[in-house]
């Protein structure tokens, strides 16, 4: 008993020692395998690793799987071999309905960003000019960005639909031209059958391009608005010292002073266009097109989906590697003609 | 002058910059050909000021119409909704639309699904955000700026790049219609790590250095200090996180589009809301479902406002 109580004081004592021994030394041993310099990419593991996963090995396997012709993947896992070459890329680019994507594409953009562009600035301008109820204006011109593409689409879809209606004996059948046309028919245009069965490819791409552009306004103004409140006002006194007229002012001054954020908004527009597939969805549906012309709007990115649901990855690789070259060279093209006019 | 123009505040002193050089130049004319020409100017401004004012007004109309259009039509009787012309103002009320597209587009479980996801995804993302901006832009290690140069120049490849490897990755992983698949492939934003990166530099390096003396743990300094004084960064973030998750579309069509875990966009669109007796469809209880779905999207707009045109300004990216 007697030794059992002068022991157990010691032993308490050993173990804190023992403990202090052992935190020394994990000490030591974190300064020994560079705790410090290891800390940072501990705290990037989650981040990498889900990086690994899902952008740097599909970047990888996407250039792999577009130069193996004919792949599949059931094939690849049973242990078949490819050959090595071009031919999904010029499969892609010999299909019809690839060039009818890449028609669409291009017309969509090439329509929808200047004129969203022009008018966003134009907006822009004038609630810079105002004092009372900008701020109110400014919301509610912000107002369709936060909208769903699809759902909002859908209801461009019912303001631009004929309807038909029975009226009570079941052969009378008359069509309504929908509210898109009767306001229209306010100032004498006649109905146009937008997006119904038999409606034109122009009346498509005019409904397609007024949803768009109502769409991509709320960005660009917001962002040309921004813009436009950093200009240093001395400019504009110094033109009015001058008289200058208003035109000029605003082609001299305004316009150079904002082609930084122009040349990030006409960026942001063409790569956006480039990659208009929802918004078709929300007027069209998922077949791309007016009833009874199905996959006639497709795009560039609903290629590459519909190759995906088809198993046909090769295919889709392709294309996608295709639109990324696109992008690349449009952006390049963007930034090297706006150095050379650009005032920053 | 330059002393006044400073304490002034800036209407006056632009009003006064104007004014004051052409009584410089036009001092020497008669006093009454001067007010003839104020009183010109007067009309002028006036002219242009109301010109302003109906072009934006206009502007706005446009811009509203439609959701004037979707509240309104959501609330007609079909044969109302079908009249020629339409009306601009339902007769009757028809609040019963509201109930049938609840029923009809199944919308209870797909808010469900939406906002688990939106929640789930959110709050990992942040988590990733944090630790990495902070590894960024406090923490000293080889690497580290040729690492932050890669993950920008990933952010200039299109995202289509990826669905068609990552398809065939969570297919491997047998994730097919699960939530996992709508959360896990997309917790990495590299903008978003990017944003709260520029926000965390901005805090002095000192009030860091002053921390570790005191022997103040990081993830307490991160927690006590950086999070609160980034805060609105963070929330931006969050908003434009649920937002994304509440207009998310084509992934979740291609990888989890069955009933149980459908979320909210692609239930909308894969609906008809074919009405059984005309066989056509029931586009006021469509509106109803659409209006329901914006609605959240709406709210989060009107009290927080402020956070996403601030993120959006920054960003520059949809959803």
């Amino acid at each position: 008993m007697a030794e059992n109580k002068e022991t157990k004081p010691k032993k308490e004592f050993s173990l804190r020692e023992k403990l202090d021994e052992f935190s020394a030394w994990f000490k030591k041993f974190l300064l020994k395998i560079k705790f410090d310099v290891w800390k940072g990419w501990l705290y990037l593991l989650p981040c990498i690793g889900l990086l690994l996963v899902f952008t740097v090995w599909p970047i990888i396997n996407t250039v792999r799987i577009s130069f193996l012709e004919g792949y599949d993947s059931l094939g690849a896992i049973g242990g078949a071999t490819f050959n090595v070459g071009v031919g999904n890329f010029t499969r892609v680019i010999n299909a019809p309905r690839f060039l009818t994507c890449l028609k669409n594409t291009l017309i969509l953009c090439v329509l929808t960003v200047p004129i969203s562009t022009i008018l966003a600035l134009i907006i822009a301008v004038c609630l810079n000019a105002i004092k009372p109820l900008r701020r109110f204006l400014q919301t509610v011109f912000f107002l369709p960005y936060v909208t769903n593409s699809i759902a909002i689409g859908m209801v461009f879809a019912a303001m631009f639909k004929m309807v038909g209606s029975h009226f009570g004996t079941g052969n009378e059948y008359i069509q309504t031209a929908g509210i898109m046309n009767t306001i229209l028919g306010v100032f004498g245009v006649k109905p146009v059958n937008w997006i119904n069965e038999g409606s034109t490819y122009a009346a498509n791409i005019t409904v397609m391009v007024v949803y768009i552009v109502w769409n991509a306004l709320p960005f660009k103004i917001l962002i040309l608005l921004g813009g436009l409140q950093s200009v240093n006002k001395q400019y504009y006194e110094a033109a009015k010292i001058d008289s200058t007229p208003r035109w000029r002012v605003f082609l001299r001054i305004t316009v150079p002073l904002l082609s930084p954020m122009l040349v990030y908004v006409v960026i942001t527009g063409f790569i956006g266009g480039f990659k208009e597939y929802s918004s078709i969805v929300g007027i069209f549906g998922e077949g791309m097109g007016a009833p009874g012309a199905k996959g006639s709007l497709n795009t560039m990115v609903g290629y590459i989906y519909d190759a995906i649901s088809n198993t046909q990855y090769g295919i889709a690789s392709a294309a996608a590697l295709i639109l990324f070259a696109i992008i690349f060279v449009v952006t390049m093209i963007n930034l090297y003609v706006s150095k050379k006019k650009t005032h920053y | 002058m330059e002393e006044k123009k400073n304490v002034l505040p800036e209407e006056t002193s632009s009003e006064k910059a104007t004014q004051a050089p052409e009584t410089l130049v036009k001092g020497v004319m008669h006093e009454q050909n001067m007010q003839q020409v104020s009183t010109k100017q007067r009309i002028v401004k006036i002219a242009v000021q109301t010109g302003l004012y109906v072009f934006l007004g206009f502007m706005a109309i446009v811009v509203l119409f439609p959701f004037y259009w979707m509240l309104i039509s959501s609330v007609k009787s079909m044969t109302e909704y079908e009249a020629n012309p339409p009306t601009l103002w339902p007769k009757v009320f028809v609040f019963h639309n509201y109930v049938e597209a609840f029923n009809a587009a199944n919308l209870g479980t797909l808010f469900g699904n939406t906002i688990y996801v939106g929640l789930i995804s959110t709050g990992l993302s942040l988590i990733i955000t944090v630790l990495s901006a902070f590894a960024f832009a406090r923490l000293e290690f080889k690497g580290k700026n040729v690492l932050f140069g890669f993950l920008l120049a990933t952010m200039m490849i299109p995202g289509e790049l990826f669905t068609i490897t990552n398809y065939q990755t969570v297919v491997d992983f047998g994730w097919l219609n699960t939530y996992t698949v709508l959360i896990v492939p997309f917790l990495v934003s590299v903008f978003y790590i990017y944003l709260l990166k520029q926000n965390f530099m901005q805090i002095p390096n000192e009030l860091y250095l002053a921390a570790k003396v005191d022997g103040t743990t990081d993830f307490k300094y991160l927690w006590k200090v950086m999070i609160p004084l980034a805060l609105p960064t963070l929330i931006s973030i969050t908003i434009l996180k649920m937002m994304g998750a509440w207009n998310t579309y084509i992934w979740p069509k291609l990888v989890a589009n069955d009933e149980a875990h459908r979320l909210i966009t692609n239930g909308l669109r894969a609906l008809s809301f074919t009405d059984e007796a005309t066989q056509k469809t029931n586009i006021p209880v469509q509106m109803a479902a659409v209006t329901m779905v914006s609605t959240p999207l709406f709210l989060v707009f009107v009290f927080l406002r402020k956070y996403i045109m601030k993120g959006v300004s920054r960003s520059g990216i949809k959803g």
